[in-house]
């Protein structure tokens, strides 16, 4: 995967999402979700597991993998790689945190999860 | 006049002789014990530890210095007996003692067996039999070099492991095709052979050896086929033969052995044989357990007791090599009259196998996992029938008599493409074959196939398989650990919260060493619950520990839209609320409303971010949430009882809305549903519920532990109370102790199962200051469980778990 450093878009401060949580950010080209961990690092992922199309933003989010609400299928928050048996991914955008921000890489826009829109 | 005693040998079975006289008749003779080598009494059979350094020669002293001494013992060391004069009753030494006897025991031992190809007297070549053997062999094994065991027996074996762990290059010739093939058939033999050339031994078989090669001292072994293998010592293990020329030379009926009858007298009477050099029923022993009934008898007959006959032994062997579990009995070769079971588990090197002749034990060889070693071998000692065990036999003691119903034998009967898990859709040999790859426990087979890893209603069956697969190893094997992150199970968890008095989930994870830096989605919830449960009040509950459901008080559908039922105390609802329920439908587009199984009705299909709105509108015309999402009080059913009905017995409706009214708010391990029926026609079902009240003239009958989802459970009977307020304090103490006890998503029949009935009714039932006591820690609770979540939300908590992130200025990075 391609990626311009030069476009990122600030989503949200670092407060917005609970640690070892997620949020939802509804873009025009379909759902992402965004987390945090438990030492603060920010990952963005397309919001619907592999599996059934779960929404990952409303999971558990454990070390760097979150489990999906329907069917407890556990995805890599770095990769986007389904873990253990199962086996499917979704696609990690680049994150960064700057002066308390969280920045998402603007290629979300480009290859997007289109048609993820529930 | 005291009689004299003499002993020629003084061996294991010599001095297990003179134990068993000394305790009948510690004064009747004067002994003196004449021993070849300048010591003690020593374990023989625990020489092998000594030679590969795990024991040393003191660990394996049988009888000390000062055991000879207190028991008047005269041993003369180092002299080995040269003759014996029958006639005069007397025996003489290479050194010259002479020693006169009333009574004599022959306890010779026997000798090493030196194949006698061209070489064998070079030095360097040893047996395996003595102390002093192993006293070479550890001093060549301090030069390094390599060596060649000959022979693929037992001692051989032993001989080569231990020189392995001496530090030597170690090769073990053996003339059949698989290892102690007298012990072990052929597929335990091949079991065998890997373990030990997994250590680093090489073994040959099919070796045929021609010559000990070397000018001086041993330099190789050729075989027959012109192999050479170098050597710097070689070590010949291939059997013993019994030690009769002295018995000979005194004209004592010998063959292999000296022969004896079964009160283990040679052809003279007046002198006894025991150990590896006699020779019973035609039968050679060379092993430590029919010595040692050999020597009961001579002590018996020794003390004027000839009761005590031998009458032959089963033997039964154990390899000492540290790390491989080996141990066979009694005769396994095939045989048209005899029948066998066997149990193989590939991965996990484990093999058992019984020989049976008219359902009864004659044979069993177990390799990999022998700790029913010994309960065969006393099945097959008392010849016991084993016909109502025949189907759980071979998975050993822990199964065996459970009968041809056993669990096990349904699991193992069911065909490979049986469903075990039915919400992956996982079928038996998946599970078999994850198994057979390495996965040695729940967790494993969970990780790789899915299977158990949704609803959990089929963990018992995947268990089986486990049990099935792996044999006692996994039967064995520790409390099923919480998960992944530790090794603790639930029960140790909650005791050590409490031990520990840990008040938070990082104190936890901290404290009983989580493998993981915050657990994982299935510790978490369950951390969540125990603190909860423990520190009411106290415990700050962590909504991110929360499955989704708990955490938005909704139920999460499969397109990511929620639903919502709220509360109808009892089933009972007003022309007000459903108006409101209308209301709520049409102004938030609900697009399915749906009457539930719990009296109740359901919402289906609401916007995440719509659902404060809904709450807020639903909590103003009086109704709060059904909890329909949480493990906690869901619904209490009822029937219209004697309020409506005509034969309805008590107040079921009033009783029921009373229950939910208290219960309610109140997390627990599982859902919780309860019914109250007016009369035992029991149209709330309160058979399967949780708890049940079914309503009866004179009272009301109390049951638990029913349940009607993936497992049918009936209720089973509590007690009979007189009172509605009786119901309500059985009721709640019943509750608590659940909540305190059962594991988390276990259920109430799950937890019943662990913790028996007699300990539910002696802590509810039995103990009525035990009773209250549990009431007032509910009461204490409840009081920080009963804020409507619905309307803290409404008003505005968790705020972000309802919206989305604000859209960034897409124009920005355009």
């Amino acid at each position: 995967m391609q990626h311009s450093t030069e476009r990122w878009l600030d989503i949200a401060a670092l407060e917005d999402v609970p640690r070892r949580g997620g949020r939802v950010l509804r873009l025009p080209q379909g759902c992402i979700a965004v987390f945090r961990t438990v030492d603060d690092q920010v990952f963005a992922l397309e919001d619907r597991c592999p599996h059934k199309q779960g929404p990952l933003s409303q999971g558990i989010v454990h070390g760097a993998s979150v489990t999906c609400p329907l069917h407890n299928w556990v995805i890599s928050l770095e990769t986007g790689e389904a873990q253990g048996a199962d086996s499917g991914r979704v696609t990690a955008f680049p994150t960064r945190i700057e002066g308390g921000r969280i920045l998402l890489s603007g290629d979300c826009l480009r290859v997007g999860a289109e048609g993820a829109d529930a | 006049m005291t009689e004299k005693l003499v002993v020629v040998g003084n061996g294991m079975a010599a001095g297990r002789a003179l134990e068993e006289l000394f305790r009948r008749e510690p004064d009747r003779y004067e002994v003196t014990v004449f021993n070849a080598e300048p010591r003690v009494n020593y374990n023989r059979i625990m020489l092998s530890p000594v030679l590969s350094g795990e024991k040393t020669y003191e660990d394996i002293l049988i009888h000390d210095d000062d055991w000879y001494a207190r028991n008047r013992v005269n041993l003369i060391r180092g002299e080995e007996v040269i003759a014996i004069n029958r006639a005069e009753r007397r025996v003489i030494s290479r050194a010259g003692t002479v020693a006169d006897y009333d009574r004599l025991i022959i306890a010779t031992g026997s000798l090493p067996f030196i194949i006698p190809v061209p070489g064998h007297d070079l030095p360097g070549v040893l047996s395996y039999r003595d102390l002093e053997d192993v006293e070479a062999m550890l001093s060549a094994a301090r030069k390094g070099g390599s060596a060649v065991v000959i022979g693929g027996g037992l001692l051989g074996l032993e001989a080569a492991a231990g020189l392995k762990a001496q530090g030597m290059d170690v090769t073990v010739l053996h003339l059949m095709p698989t290892l102690m093939e007298r012990q072990l058939d052929q597929s335990a033999g091949y079991l065998l052979q890997r373990a030990i050339e997994d250590r680093g031994i090489r073994v040959i078989t099919r070796a045929n050896t021609h010559a000990v090669v070397g000018e001086e001292k041993v330099e190789a072994v050729r075989l027959d086929d012109g192999t050479e293998i170098p050597a710097d010592i070689v070590v010949m293990a291939v059997g013993i033969k019994p030690s009769i020329a002295l018995a000979k030379d005194a004209g004592l009926e010998v063959n292999r052995g000296v022969l004896v009858n079964d009160l283990m007298q040679t052809s003279d009477p007046a002198i006894y044989a025991v150990g590896e050099c006699v020779e019973h029923r035609a039968t050679c022993y060379g092993l430590v357990a029919p010595l040692y009934e050999m020597a009961k008898s001579v002590g018996a007959g020794l003390a004027g007791d000839d009761s005590l006959a031998y009458e032959g032994s089963i033997t039964a062997t154990k390899l000492k090599v540290t790390g491989v579990d080996l141990y066979s009995a009694g005769d396994f070769a095939e045989g048209d009259d005899r029948e066998e079971i066997v149990l193989r588990d590939a991965s996990h090197a484990i093999y058992k196998r019984l020989v049976l002749r008219d359902n009864r034990i004659i044979g069993a060889v177990l390799y990999g996992d022998t700790a029913d070693g010994p309960w065969f071998f006393q099945l097959m000692k008392d010849g016991t029938d084993i016909s109502d065990m025949r189907e759980t036999l071979i998975f050993g003691q822990g199964f065996a008599g459970a009968g041809p119903l056993d669990p096990m034998a349904a699991v193992a009967a069911l065909a490979d493409d049986a469903e075990i898990c039915g919400c992956n859709g996982i079928c038996k040999s998946v599970i078999v074959d994850a198994i057979a790859a390495g996965q040695s426990d729940l967790d494993g087979v969970r990780a790789t196939t899915k299977a158990s890893s949704s609803c959990g209603s089929c963990t018992g069956l995947v268990e089986q398989l486990l049990e099935l697969s792996l044999g006692e190893s996994y039967a064995r094997a520790a409390v099923q650990s919480m998960c992944g992150c530790t090794d603790l199970g639930h029960g140790e968890v909650r005791r050590l919260i409490i031990a520990k008095a840990l008040k938070s989930i990082p104190a936890v994870m901290q404290e009983l060493q989580w493998k993981t830096s915050c657990g994982c989605a299935k510790c978490r919830p369950a951390l969540n619950y125990y603190l909860l449960a423990t520190w009411p009040g106290a415990y700050v509950d962590d909504q991110q520990s929360r499955f989704i459901n708990e955490r938005v008080h909704a139920n999460i559908q499969k397109d990511g839209t929620y639903s919502v039922v709220p509360r109808m105390w009892g089933g009972i609802t007003t022309p007000d609320e459903l108006r409101a329920i209308a209301n709520v439908a049409d102004k938030f587009a609900i697009p399915t409303v749906k009457v539930t199984g719990g009296q109740r009705i359901d919402l289906l299909g609401v916007k995440k971010d719509d659902l404060p709105a809904v709450w807020s509108d639903l909590n103003a015309a009086g109704m709060v949430s059904g909890h329909a999402y949480g493990k906690a009080l869901r619904t209490v059913k009822t029937c219209v009882g004697s309020e409506w009905c005509r034969f309805g017995t008590q107040a079921s409706v009033s009783l029921g809305v009373r229950m939910e009214r208290f219960l309610w708010g109140a997390w627990t391990p599982h859902k919780v549903k309860m019914g109250v029926s007016g009369c035992p026609r029991n149209c709330s079902e309160a058979t399967i519920k949780d708890f049940g009240v079914i309503c009866v003239d004179s009272g009301y009958e109390l049951l638990f532990a029913g349940a009607a989802g993936m497992e049918v459970k009936e209720t089973v009977p509590l007690c009979k109370v007189e009172t509605e307020e009786q119901v309500m304090e059985y009721c709640i103490a019943l509750l608590q102790l659940y909540r305190e006890e059962a594991h988390y998503l276990d259920r109430m029949h799950k937890w019943l199962a662990r913790v028996g009935m007699e300990h539910v009714q002696e802590a509810i039932v039995g103990d009525a200051d035990n009773r209250m006591a549990l009431v007032d820690r509910f009461n204490f609770a409840q009081q920080f469980a009963q804020t409507d979540p619905w309307s803290e939300r409404a008003a505005g908590r968790d705020a972000h778990e309802f919206s989305p992130l604000a859209t960034p200025d897409l124009e920005a990075v355009a």
